[in-house]
């Protein structure tokens, strides 16, 4: 019963054919079957079942919305009051957070019981979810290949069916990309749609929350429990928050403006596979009635260098705090100060997170801050403009996800820079701000292809809703690993 | 632009991380070929242009003045590595 | 040879808010270690910095005393560097573009006549918590309550031409921010904070001499004392054949007279960094 939709499941609660503490159980054990996937840090049994019984109870006295007491998992990068918060990282390791992010208080809000806390690359540096201190994740689709990072843990746990939905962070595609392996469908808000209080910072002027889930009506109702307007996040937006699900159906296809960005059709390095299958899912957008029309983002390939320098200098200072003081590790008998910070960070941080703690600190030392922070911010203003100008001539921009589909484990693992290129379709959507979402577009021979979609900022109504009437046409969405769909 | 062990080390220590020696030279060229990377937008004429620090370069919001924190120093030492009597602590520094 | 003395005075005012600039925890002197310090104080992972309105009205304030062109749009930015008592290993400060720029203050002197001291620049930036080294034991102290709280840094131009000169500047700047309720000016308690950077060249040189920065200057007499010996330090130096460093001096009260220190929560210039945090704000004014 469990490995049903957000949609689904809130039906079935309300029908009486099962009770939010049988899904949940049948959801622990789910997780349990599957640990070989690594899916999960921290599984929390008794909150879960503690949170079901409530839930139950919040439905019986008539209080029940769309996620009450529907199963979910976050992503270890959010604070969840007295439970280990790790970030992937043996820095957090032991870390039990004082407080809940937003996003935690608010799904909590809604009702949504809470499983665990998902993989993830450490302080969501990596898209292969291979940096994590515990381990890689392994993609449901074929184990020796990867998920996708940095949210491959609740990629993974979404597309084997162990939870409906999970929720993600995206700093540089780390929603996006590893919905597109996972054949699941992730959503990058706008920049300041979802509060980012509590959820731990990578890289501040480009991390957002969003929700991942089977398809776009999950989004949207996870979306609509996600958003809103927090005093503690001076970054995040006092705009309403629309109910992103009913708006699914507002979108027509026939005579929507689709554009695809000529520099990410020629890219060099894009497989054929990944190819075909984007150009088929455009066929079905225009066959819909959409206007496909070539549009041009002149400053595409200046992307992946300038986020290499902007969010490895952002994350190096947003670390900093990581010094074995207050929380977190530290080393043992340390003989000063200098020795407790160079062990106690030593010993903490992994080598994908040192490496970028080095980039970024050289980035902003002396000498060298003009050369390469402040040109990358200038740089940054040019690829958020082209952005702009598209949006004159389109209301949507199509793209690839991903430039190939998910590789083998430790395939890339000793180039950081082949790494770093697999980004570079969804990268540039966080320099501007943008929402973008992925959806499963088909396969490339056995794995799975992610479609994306961009719009300007604050408009996921129209995203989701494009989304939604492609997956009315398509069935991508509903094929899961080892099953029919 | 191209790292050597030197430089390295020197950011490990304004970064205070501690680099073994062994790794120095992986580190250098790691970093090297990351910095190669993004050298690619030297070239890039951005004359007049303004830095773009937040994408949708909104103003800062302003909070009223008035306390709403309470004293949660228990809590918040009972994850702490090492206090006492309410202080943290690390090993004395001598100025 | 005839030497003439170059001052410039940075003041750091703790503005009299009632909680810190970045977060909502008390200000209130004197409280037991660590009680006043919340989660955006500590550092703690996921915690973000929401601004004061009031820290701002206060310096908007103030650079109004001051005559001063008052930003009608700030930014702030991170100063990275490592030290206990800087929880998130940066302080949020201003640089390029603070919120009140170049002003002055009149004082009066001696003589009965009046020098305008020119205010280069104030800007808004946050409180390191306090590091306690001589304790018992081999342990450095930690008490973040004073971490977090607003500093208005108000930086003088190098027009002061003598320890009474620099003394005056400093009084009258004490009496103005007390007067305009922006900060108690209490400086036992640290509320207002004097570091002098110290130079000397020779009459009618227009070149600046090398400066060194006194710190933990906090009383007049001190602030007058420690000045005037530094003076003479520098020209008895240069006379003997020596020169100038660039260094910071740190004033030890109870021996009265200075002893080189090594630079401490100030960085070393390689290792100063800025980083903008993604925020701006409006002056309220416009």
């Amino acid at each position: 019963m469990h490995d049903r939709t957000i949609a689904e499941l809130g039906v079935g609660l309300a029908q009486g054919e099962y009770s939010s503490v049988e899904l949940t159980r049948a959801v622990l054990e789910a997780i349990e079957r599957a640990e070989s996937l690594n899916a999960f840090i921290t599984v929390t049994p008794d909150i879960a079942l503690g949170q079901a019984e409530a839930a139950d109870a919040a439905r019986a006295r008539g209080e029940a919305g769309p996620l009450t007491g529907v199963p979910i998992a976050h992503k270890d990068i959010f604070c969840t009051d007295g439970v280990r918060t790790s970030c992937g990282s043996r820095m957090l390791d032991r870390f039990v957070a004082p407080y809940d992010a937003f996003v935690v208080e608010r799904m909590r809000a809604a009702g949504a019981v809470m499983v665990g806390k998902t993989n993830m690359d450490e302080f969501a540096m990596g898209s292969s979810n291979e940096t994590s201190w515990y381990g890689p994740v392994k993609n449901p689709w074929d184990v020796t290949t990867v998920p996708g990072g940095s949210s491959g843990g609740s990629a993974a746990a979404v597309a084997a069916r162990l939870v409906p939905g999970a929720t993600g962070t995206d700093t540089g595609g780390s929603i996006r990309q590893p919905a597109a392996l996972t054949g699941t469908s992730g959503l990058k808000p706008t920049y300041g749609r979802v509060s980012r209080y509590g959820m731990i910072a990578f890289a501040s002027s480009l991390d957002q929350a969003g929700p991942m889930a089977t398809d776009a009506r999950d989004l949207a109702i996870m979306l609509s429990a996600m958003a809103g307007f927090d005093p503690r996040d001076s970054t995040c937006v006092d705009h309403p928050v629309p109910d992103y699900a009913a708006a699914l159906e507002q979108t027509n296809l026939a005579g929507l403006r689709v554009g695809l960005p000529r520099e990410y059709f020629e890219a060099d390095g894009v497989d054929g596979g990944v190819s075909r299958a984007i150009e088929s899912a455009i066929e079905v957008l225009r066959e819909a009635g959409a206007e496909v029309r070539e549009i041009s983002l002149p400053n595409t390939e200046l992307a992946v260098p300038v986020y290499y320098v902007i969010a490895p200098a952002e994350a190096s200072s947003n670390l900093s705090r990581f010094d074995g003081v207050r929380y977190g590790h530290r080393c043992e008998e340390p003989v000063d100060l200098e020795d407790l910070y160079k062990r106690s960070r030593g010993e903490g941080f992994g080598e994908e997170v040192k490496r970028r703690i080095m980039v970024g600190t050289y980035a902003l030392s002396a000498g060298y801050y003009d050369a390469y922070y402040l040109k990358a911010q200038q740089v940054r203003r040019l690829i958020r403009d082209d952005f702009s100008r598209a949006f004159e001539e389109v209301d949507v921009i199509a793209a690839p996800t991903a430039p190939s589909t998910a590789f083998a484990l430790g395939a890339k693992a000793d180039d950081p820079v082949q790494m770093y290129l697999s980004d570079i379709f969804t990268i540039a959507v966080n320099l501007a701000g943008l929402p973008a979402l992925s959806i499963p577009a088909g396969f490339s021979g056995s794995r799975p292809v992610g479609l994306q979609l961009i719009g300007r900022h604050f408009d996921e109504e129209r995203l989701l809703s494009v989304a939604h009437g492609y997956q009315q046409r398509t069935d991508w969405h509903t094929r899961r690993p080892g099953g029919e769909g | 632009m191209s790292l050597d062990a030197d430089e390295v080390r020197e950011i490990a220590h304004l970064a205070r991380l501690a680099v073994d020696d062994a790794d120095t030279g992986h580190h250098a060229r790691n970093l090297s070929e990351i910095l190669a990377f993004v050298d690619r937008l030297s070239g890039v004429d951005t004359a007049g242009i303004e830095p773009l620090a937040h994408p949708l370069e909104m103003t800062q919001r302003l909070r009223s003045d008035q306390v709403t924190e309470v004293d949660q120093r228990d809590r918040f030492q009972a994850i702490a590595p090492a206090t006492e009597g309410g202080y943290y602590t690390v090993p004395r520094v001598i100025e | 040879m005839q030497w003439e003395a170059v001052i410039g005075l940075e003041l750091h005012a703790q503005l009299a808010t009632s909680t810190k600039i970045f977060s909502a925890a008390s200000t209130a002197y004197g409280a037991d270690p660590n009680t006043q310090a919340c989660a955006v104080d500590l550092g703690m992972p996921g915690v973000l910095p929401v601004l004061n309105e009031r820290a701002v009205r206060y310096a908007i304030r103030l650079g109004l005393a001051l005559d001063a062109e008052v930003a009608g749009r700030s930014v702030f930015a991170r100063k990275n560097y490592f030290y206990p008592d800087l929880p998130k290993g940066y302080q949020i400060s201003q640089y390029e573009i603070p919120v009140v720029g170049r002003g002055h203050l009149d004082i009066d002197l001696e003589d009965g006549s009046k020098k305008r001291i020119g205010v280069t620049r104030a800007h808004l930036e946050e409180d390191a918590g306090k590091s306690i080294h001589d304790g018992p034991g081999t342990l450095t102290r930690i008490d973040l309550n004073r971490a977090g709280t607003p500093l208005l840094e108000i930086v003088s131009e190098p027009d002061l031409r003598s320890a009474r000169e620099a003394v005056a500047y400093m009084k009258k700047m004490h009496s103005l921010v007390r007067y305009l309720g922006v900060c108690d000016g209490n400086m036992q308690e640290g509320s207002f904070r004097c570091d002098a950077n110290v130079s000397v060249r020779p009459v009618g040189q227009l070149a600046f001499g090398t400066r060194a920065e006194l710190k933990n200057l906090n009383s007049f007499r001190f602030v007058e004392r420690a000045i005037n010996f530094e003076i003479q330090r520098q020209i008895e130096l240069i006379e003997d054949g020596g020169t100038v460093i660039q260094e910071t001096r740190l004033y030890d009260p109870i021996v009265a007279r200075r002893a080189p220190c090594v630079a401490r929560k100030r960085p070393t210039i390689t290792a100063t960094s800025r980083i903008r945090t993604c925020c701006r704000w409006r002056s309220p004014r416009r």
